[in-house]
Order: C-alpha cells, then sequence, then structure tokens
C-alpha cells in the first residue's frame, strides 16, 4: 500500500494534468455562458501544456540552452586547482594524444584564469583569439565531445522514454558509453581508470546544474555517479507546446471574438437564452413572426 | 535547386504566402481573382505530386533540409496525393463559383478576408494531408480548423444561428484537437519521435497501455474532427448556416482529410501488430458506422432544410467510409479511399445547386425547391444527377463507391452488413427523391422570383457534375490509384495482402 502511495505521490505532476484537464472539461460541458465555456477550454488545452512540460522535465537537468566550454570554465572556478585541473587532463589524455597534450592542458587552463573576471561568452570569444592553434584545436574538440555527449543522451533518454527514467544505473551505462567512444577515437591512449573519469564527468553538471546550491545537489551527483558532463531538459516538449499555447491564444481569440459576436446579434450570451430566441425567431411567439423569420 | 525537388512543398506554401496578401487587397474583384489563380496554381501543384508519385514511388521531402526524423518530413505517397488532388482541385472549383454567390451571402466589406480565410483553410488541410509529422498534423488540423470557424460565421449576415453554430464548431472542434495533441504526447511519451514513419517503426515492437490510451485519444480526437457518429453534433449546424460555398468546400473536404489522417494512423503508425486496432474496427467503426449511416440518415429524411438536409447525410456517409475502413483489408481501405474521392464530388456539386437556389430564392428552406425544374432546369439537373450518385445509381460514381463496399463486405464474410449498406441508400433516395419530386412535379410558387443564374456558378457545378458521370465511368484514376495505396498502406501496416 506504502508502495503505491509513493508510486502515486511521486507523479503528483500527472495529478495536477488530470485534474486540471477534467475540470475544464466539466466546465465547458456544464457551464452555459460562453465565456464560461472559453475559459474551461482553456484550463482544458493548459493542462495538456502542462503534460508535455512534464515529458520534457528530467530530474537534475539544467534548460535545453547549449552551454558548451563555458561550464568547463564554471567548473575551474568552483573546484581551483585540484579538481579543475585533473579534469582537463583527463580529457587532454583522452582526446588530444600525446601531440597535443601539454599544450593543451596549460593553454586551456589560462584561459580559465581570464575567465575568472570575464563574462563567459566574451571570455569564450576571447581565448579564442589569443588562443594558439593548439588551443583552437583542443576547443574545437572539447565541443565536439561535448556534442557527441548530449546526442547520446538524447538519444539514451529518447530510449528511456519517459523523465524519471533516467535513473543512476543508465546514466552511469551512458558516461561509459560516452568514454568508451571517447577512448575508441584515439587508440594511443591507454583507457582512464573505471572512476576518475566518471567521476569528473558526474560532477560537472550539478555545479553547472546547480549554480549556486551546489551543496544541495551533491548527494544526488554522488547517487547518480555518472551523469553526463551536461544533462539538458528535453527540449522538443517545450518547443512543442510553445506551438500548442500560439494555437491555444488563437483559439481563445477566436472563441471570445465569436462571443462578442453573439452578444450583438442577440443580446445575450448564456446558452439557454439563446436557444430560447432562436426558437421565437423561428416559431415566433404566437406565430406571428414565423413566415418572416423562418428564411 | 530546382524547382521540381521543391514541388512538395508548394501545395503549402502558395496558399499561405498569397493568404497575406489576398487580405490586404481591396475589397471586391481583387481578392477573389488572387485566390482564384492560387487555388489553381496549388491544383497543378497537385497534379505534378501525383504524376511524381505515380511514377516513382514514395516522396520524401525534408522540410528546410533538416533532416528527419528530427526534421519535419514531408511525405506524399500514394493515398495523400490522392486526397492532395481532391482537397485543391475542390478548392479549384469551388473558388470560382464562391465569387457571385458570396456576393449576396457574406458582407461585401469582408470579402477580402473572407478569401484570405479560406486560402488559409486550404492551407491546412492540404497540410495535415502532405506532413509526415505527427504535431505538424495538430497544428495544421488547427489552422484549417481555426480559419474555418470564422468562414462558418461569415454566414452571420443570412442568419445570425451561424454565429452559435461556428462557437459551438470550436469548442469541439477545440476538445478534439486537444484530445489528439494528448494521444501525439502520450506516443511521443514512450518513443521520443513524432516522425510518423519512426512512430511506427518504435510501436511496432511494443505493447504497452501508454500506446493503448494514445491510440484512444487520437482515435477520439480525429473522430470529433470527422464528425464519427455520435460526435457529429457540430456538424449539421455549422454547414447549414455557413456560407453555401463554404459548405460546398468543407463538406467535401474537411471531413475527408479527418478521415484520410485516421487512416494514416492506423495503417502507417500503428499497424495491425497493435492489438487494439483489431478491436477498434470491430467495436468502434464498424457499430458506429453503421449507426451513423442510419440514424443520420432517418434524420435527414425529416427536415425542411435541403442544406441542413444534406449534412445529415455528409454524417451518415461518413459512416460508409469508416465501414469500409472497419473491415481491415486491402478492399475495405480502397472502398474507402474511393468513397472519399466520390463522395466530395458529389456533394460538392449538391452544395453548389443548393448554391444557386440561395441565390434565386434567397432560402435553402424545403419550399423554394418547390417546381425548381421549369424555373432553374439546369440547377435542377445538376441536383438530380448527383443526387442520384449520393444514391449509388449506376453510371455515376456513388455506384462505384458502393460498389467497392459491397465487394469489400462480401469479401471479408461480412453479407450481413453488406445488406445494411443497400438498405441505407434506400433512405438516401427517399430524402433525395423527397426533393426531386418537389422540383419535377410541383408547381412553382406564384411570386417566384426570376432571374438568371450566373455562369461562374453553373460551370463549376457541371463540372462537378460531368465529373460525377465521368468516374462512374471509368474508374482508372479513382479505383485504380485508391487500389494501389490501398495496397501499399496494408503491406506497410503488416497485414493479409
Amino acid at each position: 500500500m506504502d508502495d503505491f502511495f509513493t508510486f502515486a505521490l511521486e507523479r503528483y505532476n500527472y495529478w495536477i494534468v488530470i485534474i486540471l484537464m477534467m475540470t475544464g472539461l466539466y466546465i465547458v460541458i456544464s457551464r452555459g455562458n460562453l465565456v464560461k465555456k472559453i475559459v474551461g477550454l482553456n484550463l482544458f488545452q493548459t493542462s495538456v501544456f502542462i503534460f508535455y512540460i512534464t515529458i520534457g522535465k528530467m530530474v537534475g537537468a539544467t534548460a535545453p540552452i547549449y552551454i558548451g566550454d563555458e561550464l568547463y570554465k564554471a567548473h575551474g572556478d568552483d573546484h581551483g586547482d585540484g579538481h579543475g585541473k585533473g579534469h582537463d587532463k583527463d580529457h587532454g589524455d583522452a582526446h588530444n594524444g600525446a601531440a597535443y597534450d601539454d599544450s593543451h592542458a596549460s593553454d586551456h587552463d589560462s584561459a580559465h584564469e581570464e575567465g575568472l573576471h570575464a563574462a563567459p561568452q566574451a571570455n569564450d570569444r576571447e581565448a579564442n583569439d589569443l588562443g594558439s592553434d593548439a588551443l583552437d584545436h583542443g576547443d574545437s574538440l572539447h565541443g565536439k565531445i561535448d556534442n557527441l555527449g548530449a546526442n547520446d543522451l538524447k538519444a539514451a533518454i529518447a530510449e528511456a522514454g519517459p523523465a524519471d527514467g533516467a535513473d543512476a544505473d543508465s546514466l552511469h551505462d551512458l558516461s561509459d558509453r560516452v568514454d568508451a567512444g571517447k577512448i575508441a577515437n584515439d587508440p594511443l591512449v591507454k583507457p582512464p581508470s573505471e572512476d576518475a573519469p566518471a567521476l569528473d564527468i558526474a560532477e560537472a553538471p550539478l555545479h553547472e546544474g546547480a549554480g549556486n546550491t551546489l551543496e544541495d545537489f551533491q548527494g544526488v551527483a554522488d547517487a547518480s555517479h555518472g551523469a553526463m558532463e551536461i544533462m539538458y531538459a528535453n527540449p522538443l516538449p517545450h518547443v512543442l507546446i510553445l506551438t500548442a499555447i500560439v494555437v491555444g491564444v488563437a483559439t481563445t481569440a477566436v472563441g471570445l471574438a465569436l462571443a462578442v459576436r453573439i452578444r450583438e446579434a442577440y443580446g445575450a450570451i448564456e446558452e439557454d437564452e439563446l436557444e430560447a430566441l432562436d426558437a421565437v425567431a423561428e416559431f415566433g411567439e404566437g406565430g406571428a413572426e414565423a413566415a418572416g423569420a423562418a428564411q | 535547386m530546382n524547382l521540381m525537388e521543391q514541388v512538395p512543398v508548394l501545395p503549402v506554401v502558395i496558399p499561405m504566402l498569397a493568404a497575406p496578401f489576398v487580405m490586404i487587397a481591396p475589397n471586391g474583384r481583387a481578392p477573389w481573382a488572387m485566390a482564384t489563380v492560387v487555388a489553381w496554381a496549388t491544383f497543378i501543384a497537385c497534379i505534378f505530386l501525383l504524376q511524381m508519385v505515380s511514377q516513382q514511388g514514395v516522396i520524401s521531402y525534408a522540410l528546410g533540409d533538416w533532416a528527419p526524423p528530427i526534421g519535419i518530413e514531408y511525405r506524399i505517397d500514394l493515398a495523400n496525393a490522392l486526397v492532395l488532388l481532391l482537397v485543391s482541385g475542390m478548392a479549384a472549383v469551388v473558388f470560382p463559383f464562391a465569387y457571385k454567390s458570396m456576393q449576396s451571402e457574406i458582407d461585401p466589406k469582408q470579402s477580402s478576408f473572407f478569401y484570405a480565410a479560406f486560402l488559409i483553410c486550404l492551407t491546412g488541410l492540404l497540410g495535415v494531408t502532405i506532413t509526415g509529422d505527427a504535431f505538424n498534423i495538430f497544428v495544421f488540423l488547427e489552422i484549417s480548423s481555426l480559419s474555418t470557424y470564422a468562414l462558418v460565421a461569415m454566414g452571420a449576415r443570412r442568419d445570425r444561428r451561424a454565429l452559435t453554430a461556428a462557437f459551438n464548431y470550436l469548442v469541439m472542434g477545440t476538445i478534439g484537437a486537444t484530445f489528439f495533441v494528448i494521444g501525439i504526447g502520450l506516443l511521443y511519451q514512450t518513443t521520443g519521435t513524432l516522425n510518423l514513419a519512426d512512430l511506427a517503426d518504435r510501436i511496432s515492437d511494443q505493447d504497452n497501455r501508454m500506446i493503448d490510451a494514445g491510440f484512444a485519444f487520437i482515435l477520439v480526437g480525429i473522430g470529433l474532427k470527422l464528425a464519427m457518429f455520435p460526435m457529429h453534433l457540430w456538424l449539421p449546424n455549422a454547414y447549414t448556416y455557413a456560407p453555401t460555398a463554404v459548405t460546398a468546400f468543407l463538406a467535401a473536404t474537411a471531413t475527408k482529410v479527418a478521415v484520410y489522417v485516421i487512416i494514416r494512423f492506423f495503417y502507417s503508425v500503428f499497424g495491425f501488430n497493435f492489438e487494439f486496432l483489431g478491436a477498434a474496427f470491430t467495436w468502434v467503426l464498424l457499430p458506429l458506422g453503421l449507426a451513423g449511416m442510419f440514424i443520420a440518415s432517418l434524420v435527414a429524411l425529416f427536415q425542411e432544410d435541403v442544406k441542413r438536409m444534406l449534412a445529415y447525410s455528409s454524417v451518415a456517409q461518413i459512416g460508409y467510409m469508416l465501414v469500409g475502413l472497419s473491415f481491415g483489408t486491402v478492399e475495405g481501405v480502397s472502398a474507402t479511399l474511393v468513397h472519399v474521392f466520390n463522395h466530395a464530388l458529389m456533394k460538392g456539386a449538391l452544395f453548389m445547386a443548393i448554391g444557386c437556389v440561395v441565390l434565386r430564392m434567397g432560402s435553402a428552406s424545403i419550399a423554394s425547391f418547390s417546381g425548381l425544374a421549369k424555373t432553374m432546369p439546369v440547377t435542377t439537373w445538376a441536383f438530380i444527377i448527383s443526387g442520384l450518385s449520393l444514391i449509388g445509381v449506376p453510371l455515376t460514381v456513388g455506384f462505384v463507391s458502393k460498389w467497392y463496399l459491397l465487394e469489400a463486405a462480401f469479401d471479408v464474410g461480412q453479407v450481413f452488413v453488406g445488406f445494411l449498406i443497400v438498405a441505407s441508400s434506400l433512405i438516401a433516395l427517399g430524402y433525395v427523391g423527397r426533393i426531386a419530386e418537389l422540383m419535377l412535379l410541383r408547381e412553382p410558387p406564384e411570386n417566384a422570383p426570376s432571374g438568371t443564374t450566373p455562369w461562374s456558378m453553373l460551370i463549376p457545378m457541371w463540372v462537378l457534375v460531368a465529373a460525377n458521370v465521368y468516374f462512374g465511368l471509368s474508374t482508372t484514376l479513382t479505383g485504380g490509384v485508391a487500389e494501389r495505396a490501398a495496397a501499399a498502406l496494408m503491406s506497410a501496416a503488416g497485414g493479409a495482402p
């Protein structure tokens, strides 16, 4: 029984959707006032918006806006040398191979230093302007890998289906898969130890996603242990629902415009009054008007 | 970047881009002329499309060059090429007709808005048909529906009840569309894709309640849009009070496109591996189709307004399409497709004839039809020939539809259903015969207004009447294409060939 309650409570957003939907439908059906009908219709549509947003939401994921390299910088900020360097080094090893390793790691770190004070976007450009070939190369590689990660995550989410399907296990698998991919990209590199990259990767999204309330998310971080570098919420449902909101607004506008025209033509917006008026127009109160209004 | 590669997108883009220009054109002849040219351009693009599909098979067009399944795909096979041809063809015929008819039926100050809304409605219907993306279907469905509400409401000049009819249509239509979008959401949640082909791929190997629920929502939502029998209540009023040219166009296209959508979802998305589909056929489509055939036909018998009578008859005809669909065989689907096409021809011609009568007599009430053979013989015969087609008399398209339907029914051993199809056709004989009797045998009222019906209305009407006869004799376009389309749909759905 407890299981059932937790199951039901954990999905409270679906309950909101259902309650709103039924309320809206009930209003549409039961109310005779045309404006109230439109209000009911709106509630009904709103429930669908919430439903779609629910689909797109993921626990611990950030808004679906591509942040890319700035994450590393933020990461560097938070953790200072120890962690940040380790992280960067791992990446350098994994992707750039021996040739680029040193230059990349150091350049990248210096870029971080500058980034401490500048706005992230500007910093990015600055770094690119300043950078040697090696730096450029390193950055673009990083970008690529970020993309790779994001895509894999998306695919995996698609497979996992509902938002809450992204549990610790699957995330762990994911990170493993991504690591494997990286390693496969460069045969020169020895596979890193199981834990090191996974840990790094796990913590990255938490800092990013959480921002200031880093500590709050630390627990979740350890639990998920293998999260991607960045976890994005699924953007597609949001886009869809933006479209649906536009449709809903248009529907409301047309509906209210019709209500205004009905008021002009009949002088009433209550459904039963309208029916009575139509009946009078068709059959006449005494039958006198019948001939004239029949057309 | 040659033009032929871009043809698939033209049917949607041409009317959509033209609509704002039509709207800012000065009232009067200009918006009508522009809209007519646009409708014909769209029609020609659709003819090209059908030819291309017929020769090279399925066309996939990536909108904005974003590759499917991520991007929106326009996917045209024979089934929707046929529906595209039908919708754009009806537009090409109805637009010339609309000019004189609309002069008398809507406020002249609204004419540019009227033609703009008409074009947007056309855009929506073509978009629903052409797209291969589930959410895109919803968007286009709402584009066409919203403009339809406005078009129906424009009948308020003749009868203020058009406003309440449009309002009720809006409420019902929005509920239907929202149900549809919930269904799409459920499918998206389980599969993570919106592309129809991709959806079919991912649904095929899973069977769970999410998909069942999604299927049910989609069926109910589209059922509302296509006026499946108990959900048809918006239709009679909307068709009765809308301006006649609008009724002619909507009756011929709007519900047909919804029927197409349901075919697309049943066969191209869910397929026969989906267990619910068989249950939906046996327990929903067949009984509701049969009930619609009889109840709506019987209601039509007692109507005092000929437009309303034909509106109820439309509900009944949709029953035939659903019954054809419910057999779940190639014959059944091709019967439905053929009937979609043929019913558009007959209802278009009938409503146009009513338009001519309304222009002359000022009303579509049954009284204004009495003795019409003497005052308006050309219109009368157009009405009678297409009325015979509605009943299903040989040498007309109605007969072809019924033939295909009966063949499909006997093929699956549903002899009783075949019997019911014939029986309900007899009711059609009842209501069409009632009007025919009035027109042919009664004397016209003494004060009948005289005048001539303009050529711009007679020619489109007779084009459709001729099509009724032509496609009744030669079924290569309708039957041939429909059979090939149905076979393709069926093989994709994994059903028996």
